[in-house]
């Protein structure tokens, strides 16, 4: 099989997302950790419209943006799939990761840079996101993907664990088990499957890191 | 088939979003029911379908909603087996090409659109800005597209058109009434040829040419939406 290489930076939950589904589809590879402040020019040279990562590198060929990664890693490696078979419930699926472009943490960004009015419409827009995500997203199931997790809890990753850091910092907390039920419980669902909680940034690590940067993802 | 495949496209005639499914349902061979909303007065059956975004374009098949115009797409394309593929079958490619769709579709939707309005606003270093960044965006998209064509010239047989094809004429197609609204060059066939020829080329395939929002009506409402867009003081 070609050699499969990954270029992530820790604790960026983008990098995280491919982590996963190449854990849970026990496909064997390389990470490698780039120092975002001092980007390799193998990195520039890969990646040179968005200067960012992750870039998964498949027997020499690169693909960017972690969602297009993950519908790749879907294609090429069927086993354990996280996509349902049926068109309609993958369409279902994939809505999510479109979504989840402008998630709740891009809008944590706001909130944390801006006060007053934008403040509180940045609040009010990650409320409204998560409460969609309650009713619309999870319903009655336990995961987004259904009995097992797939594409769309992966994708919603950042909101489980990287979100309660930011809640941390902030002071704020924005999925509280009484307004948000089901998300809250599928925070905690989505964090003891394995090979999540196997492959999860370090909490107190990531809150120095935060601390220290800001928020850069 | 037949009378168990009702396929209802829920639209705005001037959202490329819209016409991106337009055009993909014409070059498939499917047929369809298509239901222009008022989107200052969002119909219920709009609101029931896509109660998360409350947007169009939604694709209703079977009375079963999808939304977001890149999924609808991905929808089409795994479900109508047969006529013309809009995706390659090798994976890597694949992956190429929703790369480039996601980067055209966030740059025009995020910044392209605002740059042109606050460079038609703007005058002097300002506007130099902000055509600038429109330009780099542009250029970034022009390079990449070199390795997708690279005997030169895009022409379409047959209406052989593709995913990237179809974002790609959905947000530029109608450039000349956006140019002509806003006072600007967008699409230079100086600075961005390849992007210029690409776009010309697709504007005469007749799945696009029927889909083109008319002229007029178009540069209309870009002045409007130009006379009317939120005046964004923290923003270059």
């Amino acid at each position: 099989m070609a050699e499969v290489k990954l270029k992530g930076t820790w604790p960026s939950p983008f990098s995280y997302r491919v982590i996963w589904a190449l854990k849970l589809k026990d496909i064997p590879y390389e990470y490698i950790e780039e120092d975002l402040s001092n980007k390799s020019p193998m990195l520039l040279q890969y990646n040179p419209v968005h200067k960012m990562i992750p870039v998964l590198v498949h027997g020499g060929k690169p693909i960017f943006e972690s969602a297009v990664i993950l519908q790749y890693i879907e294609e090429v490696w069927p086993q354990n799939p996280l996509l349902p078979n049926d068109p309609y419930e993958r369409a279902v699926a994939r809505v999510d990761p479109h979504f989840s472009r402008t998630s709740p943490l891009d809008r944590w960004r706001l909130f944390r840079t801006t006060a007053g009015e934008e403040q509180e419409k940045a609040k009010k827009e990650s409320l409204e996101m998560l409460r969609a995500l309650e009713e619309h997203g999870l319903g009655d199931k336990k995961f987004f993907g259904g009995d097992k997790i797939g594409i769309a809890d992966i994708a919603f990753g950042g909101v489980a664990h990287w979100l309660e850091v930011i809640e941390d910092l902030v002071g704020v907390k924005l999925i509280e088990a009484h307004i948000f039920p089901r998300l809250h419980a599928w925070t905690k669902n989505f964090k003891r499957v394995p090979i999540i909680k196997e492959n999860l940034p370090d909490y107190s690590e990531m809150l120095l890191y935060l601390k220290r940067e800001g928020i850069t993802f | 088939m037949g009378e168990e495949n009702k396929v209802t496209l829920y639209g705005m005639w001037a959202s490329p979003f819209v016409r991106r499914v337009e055009i993909t349902l014409k070059i498939k061979g499917i047929p369809y029911e298509y239901v222009e909303e008022d989107l200052r007065n969002k119909s219920q059956l709009l609101l029931q379908y896509n109660p998360v975004h409350k947007k169009v374009p939604v694709l209703v098949h079977n009375g079963k909603p999808i939304a977001e115009s890149l999924v609808i797409l991905e929808y089409i394309e795994e479900t109508w087996k047969n006529g013309p593929k809009i995706l390659p079958e090798d994976p890597y490619e694949r992956a190429k090409v929703r790369f480039w769709a996601s980067f055209i579709q966030q740059q025009a939707r995020q910044s392209l659109f605002d740059s042109l309005v606050s460079a038609a606003k703007s005058s002097g270093e300002a506007h130099e800005k902000a055509m600038k960044e429109v330009f780099e965006k542009l250029t970034v998209f022009e390079e990449g597209m070199k390795d997708f064509f690279p005997s030169g010239t895009p022409h379409f047989e047959d209406e052989n058109i593709g995913f990237l094809d179809i974002v790609l004429c959905s947000l530029f197609g109608h450039h000349k009434a956006q140019e002509e609204a806003l006072g600007l060059k967008i699409i230079d066939p100086e600075r961005h040829p390849l992007v210029y020829s690409w776009v010309t080329a697709l504007n005469e395939v007749p799945a696009v040419k029927e889909s083109l929002p008319p002229h007029d009506k178009m540069v209309a409402l870009i002045q409007f939406l130009r006379r009317n867009a939120p005046h964004r003081s923290s923003e270059a």
